[in-house]
């Protein structure tokens, strides 16, 4: 054969092969082109998620703003503490500033849950109606609502960026039950959704209603509330666990704060965390035949004691109208108690 | 005849093409992004890539005894403890340094320190050496990066155990506003390098000054200023902010928090970075519209600490100037200047 006949017609065949091979080449290069850039994505996300030290985890940037000028030598509450000692804000009416704030918050999801359990599901209404005028006005916001009874959950009127999710669970008998399971379902359902779809867990209780502002000052990757009924006490007076048996108990010569279990928070990862470790240690207590006095609440402090919030909100943020004598130091009641028939609403 | 011959010539053309643009899509993943304008001639920012070191989530704190906070408490505080943007402001009595050092030191930092001591400066190093061994972050591994152009010139100093000292060499400039505006470039160029594996936290400081007090683990966060001393007790429109628009750094009447001095600034390494490479550009934006600002890379600082304040700011403890008189709201200073003749040494 001719070799310059054979050349040309083999040279066709290897040309369509290079021509294929280079296609292909430029196919796989593309996909794995985006697939590393997704992981780059997740992994950034990853690292610049709630895990952090007791700082804020961001330095967002703000738009050119006026607001007045913070003075040095003029402290704004001289009647209360408003830093704790691990350098963790007391978020009191007059120390925060909510311009510069919701700039350094913007484009963030703030997920709420509350659960609406058996008789609870009355309380929904109100909670969600106030909730839409005074809580994290301008934000995005996704109600997550747990309930045994998706049908009673009433439909509001929601503003732009707001949505409800009801989650249906199951009921306990007992409301001690009910209380304590709420840290064993936040914490599924954090792994399951949460993390991919809001950046920061408010954990609130149904029985009560927002009367005043609640806004981004609140969030940080970790905070608790102070209890009203014991926010001026002595750590010997707070109703810690004291039996040692149990996982939550606290000696009489530690702890800082009372903290609420109606209002806690923070980052999705260190909501998880708290969560996680509060449910343990009471499934430990449930084996060792023990509940602590104040069921998830004990826990929680207990928690909060040794892994410590990076943000405290005081009793304005959680109040008795019924049960306690407003203070002058308390400018504003946010977040208050309806009042209820305990007895009735508990039980059955 | 010649239909095949152009029809392969067309081919080879074709597939050269394909290959070069897949060549250019891998090559363009694998190269890094620079940020530098096209104007200007940095070559050694390109090729530099900034791995963030992995984040430690919430260590529990070992049990211990410490005296309750009293929420309540009627104690006259001086200072502001509270920025608008509830970032805390440091200083003596806000913080138990007791619990602070039980919640860090179990975390294994490191606390990484610059200084520039260039030209007459290096006299200086000894001397800031010797009382940070005394008080800088004691009960921590402590890594001192001093830059300077005569290495010959820093004196070796005794460390203690788990501190060390590296030199960095840089070039010496003709007129001292050159040498200061440089550090923001070194300092970034120096993190990407070296010091984003070295350290968790960094501290950029002066280098003629001396610590007085201890200065601890409470002054780490994730972006740490420190007020001026001159200027705490002024309103903003007297401080000497770069007033002129054309600057990158202009700062608008209306505006400003507190006015930070360029002695003292740090934080997590990686926002230190963030933080030195955004004066920087803004510095060398001047430069391209052969501006200088007021006060230097202290005019750039300040502007940018106004976008992104800071998440924890040093009261003027940490931050005096012994010129002046202590007035009875500070009760401790740690850190502050030596009196000096600022002419002879610049000279």
């Amino acid at each position: 054969m001719d070799p310059r006949e054979f050349w040309r017609k083999s040279a066709k065949v290897w040309l369509c092969l290079i021509l294929l091979c280079a296609v292909l080449l430029g196919f796989y290069s593309q996909v794995t082109h985006r697939v590393v850039l997704q992981q780059m994505q997740l992994e950034k996300k990853e690292s610049s998620e709630g895990d952090c030290h007791l700082d804020t985890c961001r330095i967002p940037e703000v738009p050119r703003l006026v607001y007045p000028k913070a003075q040095l030598l003029k402290p704004t509450r001289v009647d209360v503490l408003v830093m704790t000692p691990w350098f963790a804000p007391i978020i009191w009416d007059g120390t925060f500033d909510s311009a510069i704030l919701d700039a350094q918050f913007r484009n963030i999801t703030v997920g709420l849950t509350v659960f609406a359990i058996k008789k609870y599901v009355v309380f929904l209404k109100l909670f969600l109606e106030t909730a839409e005028k005074h809580f994290m006005v301008g934000h995005k916001v996704n109600y997550y609502v747990f309930t045994d009874q998706p049908a009673a959950v009433p439909q509001i009127p929601l503003q732009e960026g707001r949505q409800v999710v009801v989650l249906e669970v199951r009921s306990y008998k007992h409301w001690q039950d009910i209380s304590m399971h709420r840290m064993e379902m936040i914490s599924n359902f954090s792994q399951q959704r949460f993390l991919r779809e809001v950046h920061y867990l408010v954990c609130l209780d149904v029985d009560m209603k927002f009367s005043d502002h609640v806004g981004v000052e609140i969030l940080a990757p970790l905070f608790g509330t102070l209890h009203p009924g014991f926010y001026a006490g002595d750590r010997q007076s707070f109703t810690y666990e004291r039996r040692p048996l149990s996982q939550a108990y606290i000696p009489r010569d530690e702890g800082d704060f009372y903290y609420a279990g109606g209002f806690f928070g923070g980052s999705v990862p260190e909501v998880y965390r708290l969560t996680v470790a509060c449910h343990q240690a009471m499934m430990a207590d449930q084996a060792n035949g023990i509940e602590a006095v104040w069921h998830d609440e004990s826990h929680l402090n207990r928690y909060l004691l040794y892994h410590k919030p990076s943000k405290v909100l005081s009793p304005e943020y959680l109040w008795d109208e019924q049960m306690l004598q407003r203070p002058p130091l308390l400018r504003k009641l946010r977040y208050v108690a309806v009042p209820k028939n305990h007895a009735e609403i508990r039980n059955r | 005849m010649r239909c095949p011959r152009l029809a392969l010539g067309l081919g080879f053309c074709l597939l050269v093409v394909v290959a070069l643009c897949c060549l250019w899509v891998y090559v363009e993943n694998w190269l890094p992004v620079s940020y530098v304008p096209y104007y200007l001639p940095c070559p050694e920012i390109f090729n530099m890539k900034l791995q963030y070191k992995g984040e430690k989530p919430f260590q529990p704190v070992t049990p211990s005894q410490y005296p309750q906070p009293k929420l309540l408490e009627q104690k006259p505080t001086e200072f502001l403890t509270l920025t608008p943007w509830l970032a805390p402001i440091v200083s003596e009595g806000t913080f138990d340094p007791e619990l602070l050092h039980r919640i860090y030191q179990p975390l294994n930092l490191t606390v990484g320190v610059t200084v520039f001591a260039v030209g007459k400066y290096t006299q200086f190093v000894q001397h800031f050496l010797e009382s940070a061994e005394q008080f800088f972050m004691q009960g921590f591994r402590v890594h001192y990066y001093v830059f300077t152009n005569d290495p010959t010139a820093v004196p070796r100093v005794r460390l203690g155990s788990g501190r060390l000292v590296s030199i960095i060499p840089v070039l010496r400039h003709a007129r001292w506003e050159e040498i200061s505006t440089h550090r923001m470039q070194s300092i970034s160029q120096h993190i990407a390098e070296r010091a984003h594996r070295e350290v968790d936290y960094l501290f950029c400081l002066n280098v003629d000054m001396v610590f007085r007090n201890p200065w601890g683990p409470e002054t780490l966060g994730d972006l740490v200023a420190a007020i001026h001393p001159g200027y705490f007790a002024v309103p903003r429109q007297q401080f000497p902010y770069e007033r002129r628009p054309l600057s990158t750094a202009f700062v608008a009447d209306g505006e400003g928090d507190f006015y930070y001095g360029g002695e003292v600034f740090g934080g997590r390494v990686a926002k230190v970075y963030e933080f030195t490479r955004g004066c920087h550009m803004g510095i060398l934006a001047d430069k391209a519209n052969g501006i200088m600002a007021a006060w230097q890379e202290e005019s750039h600082l300040n502007r940018r600490f106004i976008s992104h304040k800071p998440s924890k700011v040093l009261s003027p403890e940490y931050l005096w100037d012994d010129r002046k008189p202590q007035p009875p709201s500070l009760k401790l200073i740690r850190f502050s200047t030596l009196d000096k003749d600022t002419d002879w040494l610049r000279s």
